[in-house]
């Protein structure tokens, strides 16, 4: 099962943060700070796998990728394979590509939902749910297109507080 | 740069609109980004609060700036801030009917909430209705929150719903709903075990998307029991086929790889259906061979199916032709430039290793390799599997070698893992109780305060009893050796508590043993340690205990007790210590060293910690005493059932303060048996002697008046019952070792099985042609060679090779013939030991020259020395009924009132560190189970020498 996916700027700044069994916010952030604080002691050009025991308890392990400003990492148990979490990695990175066309830090930092929604096509309660990114990509925009269109059906705003008053 | 980039883009951003996000969402997204400090973060996240605060109560919001509200409170709280204030919004938003509000409200509450929040109970309403939506895709973002906020009591709300969409249209809904279910079977099993059988039923779905998700929950099902899904082997494995021959749409490849994340849950759960079970197996023997044939080894992907292959055929049931194709899958990932593919090839080698010990013979130089690579992580798993690999005659090279990475490593983590993994292998395979000693002393002194105080005990032991029945000249030696080594070390600065409670009981023990050092020398070293640690109770008490020892040693001796001038402030400091247990300890100092030689002798014998004491339960001895007593007309002694109302209480104090008597203040359970075993005291005899009348004085309080008590009295009361309680259970020491005996009997069975195949393999390693036996050994002594530090010389190989061939430390004896004239290197064969051989004695020099009689005497020393060790155990575990036995007497009451309250406590506390004993015991047995494996077949010790450091 995996137990959080992280992506983490290379000054520590979180993007983005799921954990798949509840955590305070508190925890989340001890987590993340010391999971970054792992990722930049390592050495260029060493393996992309980590024992994260002494992080997130026994039997965890955790592998990240670097890419330009931004660390994606993926924390699991032993039941998956290290190499296709890499793999899964990729397929989330391209997806995101794909989504947002050469995707950066900021599409990132302003597209939160869209990251989440896609996040949540690829990994479903701890549990990889879909690996083709085409397939994904074909998710996310039946989503957006219908959020798009149901914000121009309701004409009429019912916002919380309208609600609120009822 | 990258910051002119990003400009660019939010300006371009911010024209397109796309998003929704406002100018004031990327102000504070790029001021947190420049923040200098984390408290300037902070300031510009509290106000962003605040202002969320105000704005997001405002009537009539619109509904894209209340989505970024949400938004943004997601933002604010993964920076680590409270964000409480807007969960209340967040839920309400679930509740819109805009389908880009709806799910901006379920991220959020997902985010925010966790499965026992009290607003849930407003989500489930929604979650209900909206799992019978027709819009799909508001079905999806429900599951999703089903997924994450639905806990066991909530579960029945939707469960029919969820059961309901396994059988939707759509096939992401049906992936969903199997992913849900699945959920719900890991936070509650019972609620769903009903539905189980759905999971097998989806395995049949139309959609291989579907039929993958079902693989998830069925893997942990086949976890958890296998028998009762043999039935789907033949089913896994025609799926697995067909993936493989690619029959599936072209739309699963990835990389050019057929599904390769369903391959690899597919081949999980068949090596769990085929362990141990030859005829599943069987079954998937072909589909395997066929995927490590056609993998595509260039890709991640592939060699990440390949990695799964290989940890299925080491699961299952063994096949030969597999496992040579996985031993060449191994051999390219360990000669691959990629650290990933190394990583992963250690951890085949460590899963294949069990089954055909061979493979790692032609990998030693790629592991020695990945021993020295700057990877840290490559480092450890190599270390785990060492740690898979060792062996009695390669544990020297490997604890040796992760000692040396232990001393450099700051995660404390992994150093107690590592620590405890050097003491669990030098307890299961030291070659010798010297040796075991000297790596001790390293572990302690570096990784000493993260080890367990059973380690602690256990060297102590070892060096109290030494190597067992005859050999009284060897075990003399070891103890002069371990306090010569430990009289160097003491000196040392800060040391871990641990390791000086070692020192101390060692030296109290056996520094004057060999008089070697006068007692006044190693009265003076243990004083500095007092000295130089004051703020370790535990340290200054076994030092204090250790110069009880030595000065009763000295007096026992008919020599004159020299007390040094340090030493007798340290006295007087410590009688005014806070601790009322270093305090106690100070006075029996006192008052035994003013005893006579004789009287010492019976408290505190020399080198008699290991043996064992017999107890007069009935106080037989006082007998006449408590006659003359009766005499004088003193009440009689009421048994406990006798008593009622009043005296039930003070009995019960009585009770109490027994106890804490018997745990003598230390909470430390193991450590007060110490101090029991060093106050031995032959019982019931010596009736007339002085040390009698003492105790006398100490017992006459248990039936005066409960105030009548003076320190004095308490003194010689403590230290009587420390020696009369403790009992020693034969019976107990007996039971223990059949027991342990049986367990090792089965083991042996299993030994014998293999043996024949590792003398075939140590045959082929020096049997060979003259070139292929020149090739072995030089390789095969990579690792020793490595740990002395000699790698780097590659000219002069042929010398080299000379002292290869010799460094091994126990050649055996009939392969000698083979090799190089071995006689003269003996002296460069123990080079790389040098440490070792400092505290050798001669005789000890020529055993480890002549490694064959080494292994032949010192394996049943070990278990000699193991077998001791639960039924000591034992006795330490049978001494707490003893005591609450002893306390009906109401021996102390003159003690009870006085230390009622704090004993109170302290017993409570001290309690359960007592009953965690009995873990320990079991540990320990079936340690001595496996060590006596190791040592009883001598047929697999010695063959198999060289392929025992990487086979």
């Amino acid at each position: 099962m995996i137990k959080a996916v992280m992506v983490i700027n290379t000054q520590g700044k979180p993007r983005l943060a799921k954990f798949y069994d509840f955590l305070t916010v508190d925890k989340q952030q001890e987590l993340i700070r010391s999971v970054f604080g792992v990722l930049c002691s390592r050495a260029e050009n060493v393996s992309n796998f980590m024992e994260a025991d002494s992080i997130f308890g026994p039997d965890s392990r955790l592998v990240y990728k670097h890419y330009a400003t931004l660390y994606f990492v993926f924390v699991f148990d032993t039941c998956e394979n290290e190499l296709a979490v890499l793999d899964l990695i990729q397929v989330f990175v391209e997806t995101l590509d794909k989504c947002f066309r050469n995707v950066c830090e900021l599409d990132i930092v302003f597209n939160y939902s869209k990251l989440h929604t896609i996040l949540d096509e690829i990994v479903f309660g701890g549990q990889v749910l879909e690996t083709s990114s085409a397939e994904i990509m074909k998710a996310v925009e039946e989503i957006s297109k219908l959020e798009a269109s149901s914000n121009s059906i309701t004409l009429v705003p019912k916002t919380v507080s309208g609600w609120r008053n009822r | 740069m990258e910051q002119l980039k990003t400009i660019g883009r939010e300006l371009a951003m911010g024209s397109q609109g796309g998003f929704g996000q406002s100018k004031e969402f990327l102000d504070l997204v790029k001021s947190i980004g420049e923040a200098r400090s984390k408290a300037e973060e902070d300031r510009i996240v509290l106000s962003e609060i605040e202002t969320l605060k105000r704005r997001i109560v405002e009537p009539d919001i619109p509904r894209r700036k209340m989505k970024e509200y949400i938004i943004r409170l997601v933002y604010v709280e993964m920076l680590g801030h409270d964000a409480s204030f807007g969960y209340i919004h967040a839920v309400k938003m679930t509740h819109n009917d805009n389908l880009l509000l709806k799910r901006t409200g379920y991220l959020a509450v997902t985010l925010f909430l966790n499965e026992d929040h009290d607003l849930i109970i407003l989500i489930v309403n929604t979650i209900q209705k909206d799992l019978k939506s027709d819009n799909y895709l508001i079905v999806c973002a429900a599951l999703n929150v089903v997924c994450k906020l639905i806990n066991e009591e909530t579960i029945p709300a939707v469960l029919p719903q969820v059961v309901e969409l396994l059988g939707h249209s759509k096939e992401a809904v049906r992936k969903k709903a199997i992913m849900a279910l699945h959920r719900f079977y890991q936070k509650s099993p019972s609620s769903v075990s009903h539905l189980v059988s759905n999971f097998r039923k989806r395995l049949c779905d139309n959609d291989p998307g579907v039929m993958g998700a079902t693989l998830c929950p069925l893997f942990d099902l086949i976890t958890i029991d296998v028998n009762s899904y043999k039935d789907l082997v033949v089913s896994f494995v025609s799926i697995l086929k067909q993936i493989a021959e690619r029959r599936l749409p072209k739309s699963y490849d990835y990389h050019q790889m057929p599904a390769p994340f369903i391959q690899i849950k597919l081949l999980k759960i068949l090596a769990l259906l085929g362990s141990g079970d030859k005829q599943a197996s069987e079954h998937m023997y072909t589909v395997v061979g066929d995927i490590f044939r056609k993998c595509d080894s260039s890709s991640n992907i592939g060699n990440a199916v390949l990695y799964e292959c290989i940890s299925c055929v080491s699961a299952i049931y063994p096949n030969a032709k597999l496992l040579e194709a996985a031993a060449d899958v191994i051999a390219r990932f360990l000669k691959s430039d990629s650290h990933n593919l190394k990583y992963m090839g250690i951890d085949a080698l460590g899963r294949l290793i069990k089954l055909s010990p061979e493979v790692a013979e032609q990998h030693q130089l790629a592991v020695i390799d990945c021993l020295e690579d700057p990877d840290d992580t490559l480092k450890r798993k190599t270390f785990e599997l060492l740690y898979k690999m060792t062996k009695s005659s390669n544990v020297e090279v490997i604890v040796d070698r992760m000692i040396d990475y232990m001393i450099n490593i700051n995660d404390n983590h992994y150093k107690t893992e590592i620590a405890s993994r050097c003491v669990e292998l030098a307890e299961q395979f030291a070659p010798s109780n010297h040796w075991f000693i000297q790596t001790m002393n390293r572990v302690f002194e570096h990784a000493g305060d993260l080890v367990k105080s059973k380690v602690a005990h256990n060297l102590m032991r070892l060096i109290a009893e030494g190597f067992g029945e005859e050999d009284d000249t060897a075990d003399s030696q070891l103890r002069s050796s371990a306090v010569e080594s430990y009289l160097r070390i003491i000196g040392e600065p800060k040391l871990p508590s641990l390791f000086l409670q070692v020192i101390c009981w060692v030296l109290g023990e056996y520094g004057t043993a060999d008089g070697k050092f006068s007692a006044s020398y190693v009265t003076g070293k243990l004083c500095d340690v007092a000295d130089a640690y004051s703020n370790d109770e535990i340290v200054k008490s076994y030092a204090v205990t250790a110069l009880m020892k030595l000065f009763v040693f000295e007096i026992a001796a008919g020599r004159k007790v020299d007390i040094l001038p340090e030493c007798q402030s340290l006295i007087e400091e410590l009688s005014a210590s806070h601790s009322t247990d270093l305090q106690q300890r100070v006075y029996e100092l006192q008052a035994i060293i003013g005893l006579d030689a004789h009287a010492v002798e019976c408290i505190l014998p020399s080198d008699a910690s290991c043996e064992d004491i017999e107890i007069d339960k009935n106080l037989s001895f006082l007998n006449d005493y408590v006659q003359q007593s009766l005499e004088k007309g003193a009440q009689p002694y009421i048994p406990e059932s006798e008593r009622s109302g009043m005296l039930d209480i003070s009995n019960f104090q009585a009770k109490i303060s027994m106890k804490l008597q018997l745990m003598v203040l230390v909470p430390e359970p193991s450590y007060h048996r110490e101090v029991q075993q060093a106050a031995t005291v032959p019982s019931s005899s010596d009736t007339g002697s002085s040390e009698v009348k003492l105790r006398l004085d100490g017992v006459q309080k248990k039936w005066g008046r409960p105030t009548y008590s003076s320190s004095a009295a308490s003194t010689s009361n403590s230290s009587s019952q420390n020696t009369v309680y403790e009992v020693t259970p034969v019976d107990g020491s007996s039971n223990v070792n059949s027991k342990a005996r049986e367990a090792s009997y089965d083991l042996k069975k299993t030994q014998v099985e293999i043996s024949p195949e590792k003398q075939k393999l140590a045959a082929s390693l020096f049997g060979g042609t003259s070139k292929s036996e020149r090739r072995a050994s030089s390789t095969g002594h990579k690792v020793p060679k490595g740990s002395s530090h000699v790698l780097k010389s590659t000219a002069g190989s042929t010398t080299d090779v000379l002292v290869e061939k010799t460094t091994p430390v126990q050649p055996p004896p009939d392969l000698l013939d083979l090799g190089e004239p071995t006689i003269k290197d003996g002296p460069s064969s123990v080079d790389p030991f040098k440490q070792l051989e400092e505290l050798l004695d001669p005789t000890q020099l020529g055993s480890s020259a002549n490694p064959g009689i080494v292994g032949s005497t010192s394996a049943p020393d070990i278990m000699q020395l193991y077998s001791d060790k639960p039924a000591s155990g034992q006795s330490g575990g049978f001494m707490y009924p003893s005591s609450s036995n002893r306390s009906d007497d109401n021996l102390v009451s003159g003690l009870a009132n006085a230390t009622t309250d704090s004993a109170h406590n302290i017993t409570a506390a001290a309690h359960p560190s007592q009953f965690s004993k009995g873990p320990n015991l079991k540990d320990s047995l079936e340690k001595d189970a496996l060590v006596r494996q190791m040592g009883v077949t001598p047929s697999s010790q010695n063959p198999n020498l060289f392929k025992d450091l990487l086979g």
